[in-house]
């Protein structure tokens, strides 16, 4: 099949960046959108010019590693899927596509439609986690949890970090990627203790790297390939407010320690 | 080189427990004056630089992906192993080693073997203290289910999501540690030379990913939780980014390579489509607990499966291996679906796969049932394929999944160079020749969080390692060979891409070093390797600066490394003249087609030591006495 694609080209972060037009020939129905970008790569390099340069590891949908717009949506047109896993046969021979990377203001663009999208680790740092050190446990089954909420929290859990939320919201904001993990832990036994200090800790560093707020638009839970529920955002705005109200705000945030962020600017620290 | 693998001696239960009361400790206060690097923050590394860094250690933590949290870890699906015995169906830690000691064709060491089985009761309570959604029945209690190699339900999951849930729970107490300071997390970064000074791993020379810059790093220990090698074979089940890189470049300063040619197919991949094909996926051998596995009776028979009448088709491993069926390990369901396709039996348009049929499941179960426990898999089975596997079975053929080979390690996890310890699959030790499912998750965490943080101690403590700088001039040295190297690769300027030698090479192991392998076709390949390598240098094409995030330099130093790993794989398996576990040599075989070991004379892990470009590698021998689990032939039927 044959496909016209506009790839983003931006040479590194100081660079402006264009929209550049590839046609392609030959390409197979049963190849991934990252495939038919291997076969363009191939292409290029025979030819002497710059591959284009895209992430992608586990190439299975689980590592969160891929992700760019595919004509204006976030891992293409097919629900709850990554670009790894978009298959060509999803789109109609002679088809013409527009790749960009995720645009947001707390991701930089790296080169190409490569990101940096080390501010969801702070997020995580600022409290996305259950004080447990090594040796400390008692018996697992010593805390019986039940199945309902233990399913519901893996729901919540299964969010894979890509960005795609970001990329899709009108405001930039990572509020469905934050309100995952307070759902994660807030719904087990385990997160209580640290329910409070997470929820301020979290939004504190997510309002700092730069984020939009949430005005409940859905357009993350449309395009989140784990297909993480918009709800979750209403638990973290619960968590957020009662936090709030007992006056647990003495969490500090976490420091910026990426070195090659390209603009510091928005950083109130 | 002299292998001391420093096993405690004496009752197997107690040897743990003794070697760490024998062990010094570092006081309290000193801790926070040594630095320990860790490359590598997959569930090995995660959780050792995690423990080390609540300990008070400082931590300088590296990864290539832009995040700790995209280890490749991150992709295991089935779940983890542990011998809690709450399903009362007679499991203990005896029975794990046991099952462990047998499934690795007793080519593993017991006493570390036991140890992991002691483990893996603490890491299920970690974890789910850490806030791991481990499925769970109505009661609220654990859920288990059984996985290939075992009697017992011992394996804990979640969804099919099990490694991701724990790379998760380790990455997020990793980014705790980064929060209070203990942890410096150094994303995009690979590492790609060691540093020994005196004797002793003292640091790295790391590459900076996105700026291009070379940069050292000095540490008073070396930990490597890298992974394992299976993308030698280009196709596998590994992350497109999964290296030898970190491991090779050690063994090239002197840490011996064990047992290379141990490399684990895995009998449940979505079969090859196409020359475009980027990497295997994996279905989970959970699949296998409730999926029969069968081709059609007659070769050649093309209808459509639900076309072919239940007489007419043969559920192999149910029918060879009766009392393991369809969950034998997966070296003996690898090379029964290797059987059946050469045999013409295969189906799929290649006649490269065999059948996973859920229909008797979904109707004994009901579609809900099995939704709930494979749902995700069906899912991204579907997606791929475009098949529906509620309607029609599953499609399926064994690919290149683990490597058991690794760095030779001693019973503390250091290397044979002092200060430089190996965890995970990086390492060699555990799982002898194949090993079980639900293992893996098993050992790194093993050996992250409770073998780790005891045996870096008692290194510093009795080591003492000497003050300097990143300017001492082993630095300097390590620091330009890397430049020469990078530079030698930027200037070949040559045809042809990276990706296409990586295909090739993978190609010539694929079919002579894959799942069966025989002395003719062993020495064929290494001539093959060795003039692909001198193409390689001479005719790659790197486009680009290395000052830039470049991506096909990265590539291009990676698969560099596998043309040489792959030589000494090859070699590691024409020296081994016998067939045990992963390892199946055409001429060593029983009457029924089993691997036959020959433990006379090949009771041993097979040591490689570096000795320059041009030499060929030395072999040393570790023999493996078993004073507990006396080899037999394995026997599944």
């Amino acid at each position: 099949m044959k496909l016209t694609l506009h790839i983003w080209r931006q040479k590194s972060s100081k660079d402006k960046g264009h929209m550049q037009r590839y046609d392609l020939d030959g390409l197979n129905p049963a190849m991934s959108a990252l495939e038919m970008l291997d076969v363009l790569n191939e292409q290029l390099t025979e030819k002497g010019e710059a591959p284009v340069e895209f992430e992608s590891d586990c190439r299975e949908g689980i590592c969160g590693t891929c992700g760019f717009m595919v004509s204006g949506v976030a891992h293409g047109p097919m629900k709850g899927t990554t670009v790894c896993q978009l298959m060509l046969r999803n789109f109609k021979d002679g088809d013409e596509l527009w790749l960009e990377p995720w645009r947001a203001k707390a991701f930089p663009v790296i080169k190409d439609l490569v990101v940096d999208r080390s501010a969801f680790d702070r997020i995580i740092a600022a409290g996305g986690y259950i004080t447990a050190p090594t040796g400390s446990p008692q018996d697992a089954n010593s805390l019986p949890i039940p199945k309902e909420d233990a399913d519901r929290s893996m729901d919540a859990a299964a969010c894979i970090g890509c960005g795609a939320c970001v990329a899709a919201c009108p405001n930039a904001s990572a509020m469905l990627f934050t309100s995952a993990k307070i759902t994660h832990l807030g719904l087990l036994p385990q997160g209580q203790p640290e329910r409070d200090r997470r929820a301020i800790g979290m939004v504190a560093q997510h309002n700092i790297e730069g984020f939009g707020g949430c005005t409940n638009i859905g357009e993350c839970e449309a395009v989140c390939p784990k297909e993480i529920k918009l709800e979750s955002i209403g638990r973290l705005n619960h968590d957020y407010i009662v936090a709030s109200v007992r006056n647990r705000t003495n969490v500090k945030p976490v420091s910026h320690t990426s070195k090659y962020k390209r603009d510091p600017l928005h950083v109130e620290s | 080189m002299k292998l001391d693998a420093r096993c405690p001696t004496g009752p197997i239960e107690t040897r743990w427990d003794r070697a760490r009361f024998d062990m010094k400790l570092v006081n309290p206060a000193n801790k926070r004056k040594y630095t320990v690097i860790m490359v590598g923050s997959g569930l090995a590394g995660g959780s050792g630089a995690a423990s080390l860094g609540e300990l008070g250690y400082n931590v300088k933590c590296f990864c290539f992906q832009d995040s700790p949290r995209r280890a490749h870890s991150i992709a295991a699906q089935g779940g983890i192993n542990a011998a809690k015995n709450y399903q009362n169906d007679g499991d203990s830690i005896y029975r794990l080693f046991y099952d462990t000691v047998k499934g690795g064709d007793f080519r593993a060491r017991e006493s570390n073997v036991y140890r992991l089985a002691q483990n893996s009761v603490n890491i299920i309570d970690q974890c789910v203290a850490q806030g791991v959604p481990f499925a769970r029945e109505y009661g609220g209690l654990l859920s288990n289910r059984s996985f290939g190699g075992a009697q017992v339900s011992r394996t804990f999951y979640a969804r099919g999501q099990t490694g991701q849930q724990l790379l998760l729970g380790c990455y997020q107490q990793m980014e705790a540690q980064v929060a209070a300071g203990t942890v410096t997390m150094f994303p995009r970064h690979e590492m790609l030379d060691l540093v020994v000074i005196d004797g002793k791993a003292r640091g790295i020379i790391a590459r900076n990913l996105v700026t291009g810059e070379l940069e050292r790093h000095l540490a008073d220990a070396v930990v490597l939780g890298t992974g394992g090698y299976g993308n030698v074979f280009y196709l596998s089940t590994n992350a497109k980014g999964s290296n030898a890189t970190a491991i090779w470049r050690a063994y090239k300063r002197g840490a011996a390579f064990a047992n290379p040619c141990f490399t684990q197919i895995h009998p449940t991949c979505i079969p090859v489509s196409g020359d475009y094909q980027s990497k295997l996926t994996l279905m989970s051998e959970s699949l296998r607990n409730d999926g029969r596995i069968w081709v059609p009776k007659q070769a050649g028979d093309k209808r459509p499966a639900n076309q072919i009448p239940e007489d007419e088709r043969d559920y192999y491993l149910e029918r060879k291996y009766p009392s393991f069926g369809n969950l034998v390990p997966r070296d003996v369901a690898s090379r029964n679906a290797k059987y059946v396709c050469d045999e013409g039996r295969g189906v799929g348009e290649s006649g490269l796969g065999v059948y996973l049929d859920f229909s008797d499941a979904i109707h004994r179960l009901g579609a809900d049932v099995v939704k709930d426990r494979y749902g995700n898999l069906f899912d991204m089975y579907q997606h791929l394929t475009a098949e529906n596997p509620y309607e029609v079975p599953m499609r399926i053929f064994p690919a290149i999944h683990y490597t058991m080979g690794g760095l030779w390690v001693d019973y503390y996890l250091m290397s044979t160079i002092p200060g430089l310890f190996v965890i995970g699959e990086a390492n060699f030790s555990d799982h002898g020749a194949n090993r079980l499912g639900a293992s893996a998750l098993m050992q790194g965490l093993s050996d992250g969080y409770f073998v780790l943080p005891y045996t870096v101690g008692d290194y510093l403590a009795t080591a003492k390692p000497e003050k300097t700088t990143t300017d001492h001039a082993a630095f300097a040295e390590a620091e330009q060979q890397t430049v020469a190297m990078v530079q030698k690769l930027m200037n070949a300027r040559g045809k042809r891409s990276v990706d296409s030698f990586h295909k090739q090479l993978g190609k010539i192991l694929w079919d002579k070093c894959g799942m069966a392998r025989n002395a003719k076709g062993l020495s064929e390949a290494i001539g093959e390797i060795r003039a692909l390598r001198e193409e390689y240098w001479s005719d790659v094409k790197v486009l680009g600066s290395a000052d830039e995030l470049n991506q096909g330099l990265e590539k291009a130093g990676r698969v560099a490394d596998f043309f040489e790993l792959a030589e000494l794989l090859c070699r590691d398996a024409l020296e081994r003249n016998e067939s045990c576990g992963g390892h199946f040599r055409d001429e060593y075989q029983t009457a029924e087609g089993e691997a036959q070991r020959n433990d006379e004379a090949y009771s041993y892990a097979a040591a490689w030591e570096y000795q320059g470009p041009n030499a060929p590698a030395a072999l040393h021998k570790e023999p493996l006495t078993f004073e507990y689990v006396h080899p037999s032939q394995r026997s599944y039927k």
